[in-house]
């Protein structure tokens, strides 16, 4: 697989992460089918897909806490499995659970972290100070960690996964469970780890976030990958726009439905009392006003828009990505 | 909470210019990295004040209701029941704080918080090295709590200081290696809270089926044969022998070959439980 970088220095510059035909099996239950990824140095690789996908399993994989049954993967250019020490020191990782002590106090657990990489203990308090401070977690630095709300014990994951100055971070979902406000405040973290030239991988299951913060996305289903590309790639590929179509009178839906997915040839999907169908052709507009007037049908609200990557996703894996989240319960964590 | 977003390089985040490119710890590293393992052990006492109970109250109560309530009936006196009843006090205690070990191991892999110790730079084996250490020194505390009890209750030691210390040589020997069942039920318990229930569903009958607390003689004879191998019987009988006088070399020699085999069997099973446990 191949990447195309912003900059065009992908001749020079060797990916930061890449992943070829990863296969992982867990007894009966394959997490990782073949997966192949690239991350290019500084920038943001997005692992988007539902619960169960195969994405907490690759992310363990690349950080050498999983070795894969078949395929290969060089972090910061060392094989995860022949040299993982090499590799674990490039990397800092913040997975699902957020892994601090929640017995030990907010410097305790960073001045752990520095004092496990080898620096003094002066120096190991000084980092610990520099880094609450900057996720101004200073005025509860004392405190142990299990008194921390859900916001805080994140930042202070994401802390202690900066200990070491990590050239590459892995970030398994690191919004899950956060209310808005803590979400908007770690992407502002992210994009400040990417400015400094930090390369992330970051794995989520919400679109809006790769949208956000991703440079290019990679769609995983099923542990194997469906689709590669920037945000704008990924939307494009599934029909560059939607058509939506909200009655005047809920009753006729179904006559807007029909009728939208005959001049369409595609099938509409209807939610809130509208309807909406990838527009391919831009004639198809004016076609769809011309015969819901032919039959009585007045609309009161009518848009051609860009289509979101949750309709990305339907069209990429036939499927939404939160109707399988919540269908299928099964983390890739709890089977294997 | 204030991010500067216009300067392109945070000092607190910018990553480190040249990594280490060593292949793995080195044998320092790794004594170093284990020392640090045991002080986030020991240093979660601060937080944990019930720790400290457990580890102080819970032994002195042992040996004052042994003492008090059961003293005179099985010993003929008090006096003499904690000369007795000290060696076998001291041995059950260790056995139960082995459980630190498979509860912190638990929590530590439930939370996530061993996964970030695998994902660093460190000697594999240095989470569990320091774990055990931190867990000696909880042995050790808890046994000098224990001694200083009992003398203030009257018990004499008969023995030589340097007798005192294989006492403790020989506890902390046995307890290493016995952490390692505690080591295997950490791991498939996945839940310390379940820790606790297998945890004190074997050890209340292994430490109490031996001459801990009181002599063989009244027990069914079926009893009496188990209790005449079991290694708390046998590492009682040893540091009797080394704090009041009697013989030592057998039990403590017997002590040792029950820790060695339950090394040999746990340590192997511990090692691949937390291998193959993603």
């Amino acid at each position: 697989m191949t990447l195309s970088d912003p900059r065009g220095t992908v001749e020079d510059v060797p990916p930061a992460i890449e992943a070829d035909g990863l296969v992982k099996r867990f007894g009966a239950t394959t997490a990782l089918a073949g997966a192949s990824l690239a991350a290019a140095e500084g920038t943001v690789l997005g692992v988007l897909g539902p619960n169960g996908a195969g994405k907490t399993t690759a992310t363990r994989v690349l950080a050498t806490l999983l070795a894969p049954d078949e395929g290969r993967a060089t972090v910061g250019g060392y094989d995860v499995v022949t040299e993982p020490h090499r590799v674990r020191s490039l990397i800092g990782l913040t997975g699902q659970y957020a892994g601090v002590d929640e017995a030990l106090t907010g410097t305790e657990n960073l001045v752990l972290i520095a004092r496990l990489l080898g620096q003094p203990r002066p120096a190991a308090r000084a980092r610990a100070a520099e880094l609450l401070e900057q996720f101004g977690l200073t005025d509860a630095a004392g405190r142990a960690a299990r008194t921390y709300s859900g916001g805080m014990r994140r930042r202070l994951d994401l802390a202690a996964s900066l200990v070491g100055r990590p050239r590459i971070l892995f970030l398994d979902e690191p919004t899950t469970g956060l209310d808005p406000a803590s979400r908007n405040e770690l992407w502002d973290m992210v994009r400040s780890l990417v400015g400094g030239g930090v390369t992330v991988l970051l794995t989520t299951q919400y679109l809006d976030e790769a949208d956000q913060l991703a440079d290019d996305i990679v769609v995983i289903d099923r542990g194997t990958v469906v689709a590669t590309g920037t945000p704008d790639e990924l939307k494009a590929r599934a029909g560059a726009a939607v058509l939506q179509m909200r009655p005047a009178h809920g009753e006729q839906l179904e006559v807007v439905r029909r009728v939208a997915g005959e001049l369409a040839g595609a099938t509409p999907t209807v939610e809130h009392g509208t309807v909406a169908v990838p527009a391919a052709d831009e004639a198809l507009m004016p076609a769809v006003v011309r015969r819901l007037d032919y039959v009585g049908v007045r609309l009161a609200e009518l848009t051609l828009r860009r289509a979101t990557l949750d309709e990305v996703f339907l069209a990429l894996t036939g499927h939404r990505a939160v109707d399988v989240a919540t269908a299928d319960q099964t983390d890739v964590r709890e089977t294997a | 909470m204030t991010l500067d977003r216009t300067v392109p390089r945070d000092p607190a985040t910018a990553p480190a210019p040249s990594p280490p490119a060593s292949r793995r710890a080195t044998p320092a590293q790794w004594a170093s990295q284990s020392v640090t393992m045991a002080w986030r052990s020991i240093v979660q006492i601060k937080h944990n004040p019930s720790e400290l109970l457990d580890l102080s109250i819970q032994p002195i109560m042992f040996v004052l209701l042994f003492t008090f309530v059961f003293g005179g009936a099985i010993g003929g006196s008090t006096d003499a029941y904690l000369q007795f009843s000290l060696g076998g006090l001291i041995a059950q205690n260790a056995l139960f704080l082995t459980i630190y070990t498979a509860t912190g191991l638990a929590t530590d892999l439930q939370k996530g918080t061993f996964d970030r110790f695998r994902s660093l730079p460190i000697a594999r084996s240095a989470p569990l090295s320091g774990r055990i250490l931190g867990d000696v020194l909880r042995q050790l505390w808890s046994l000098v709590v224990l001694l200083v009890v009992g003398v203030v209750l009257g018990f004499r030691i008969t023995t030589s200081p340097l007798a005192v210390l294989g006492a403790f040589g020989l506890l902390v020997a046995f307890t290493l290696a016995f952490s390692w069942t505690s080591v295997l039920l950490g791991v498939l318990a996945r839940d310390p809270e379940k820790v606790q229930i297998y945890g004190f569903t074997v050890l209340f009958p292994l430490t109490f089926a031996s001459n801990a607390f009181a002599p063989t003689q009244t027990m069914p004879g079926w009893l009496q044969a188990w209790v005449s191998i079991n290694p708390v019987s046998r590492m009682a009988d040893a540091l009797r022998g080394l704090l009041v006088g009697g013989p030592v070399a057998a039990n403590a020699i017997a002590t040792l070959l029950w820790g060695a085999a339950f090394a040999a069997v746990f340590g192997p099973l511990a090692v691949w439980a937390l291998r193959t446990r993603v």
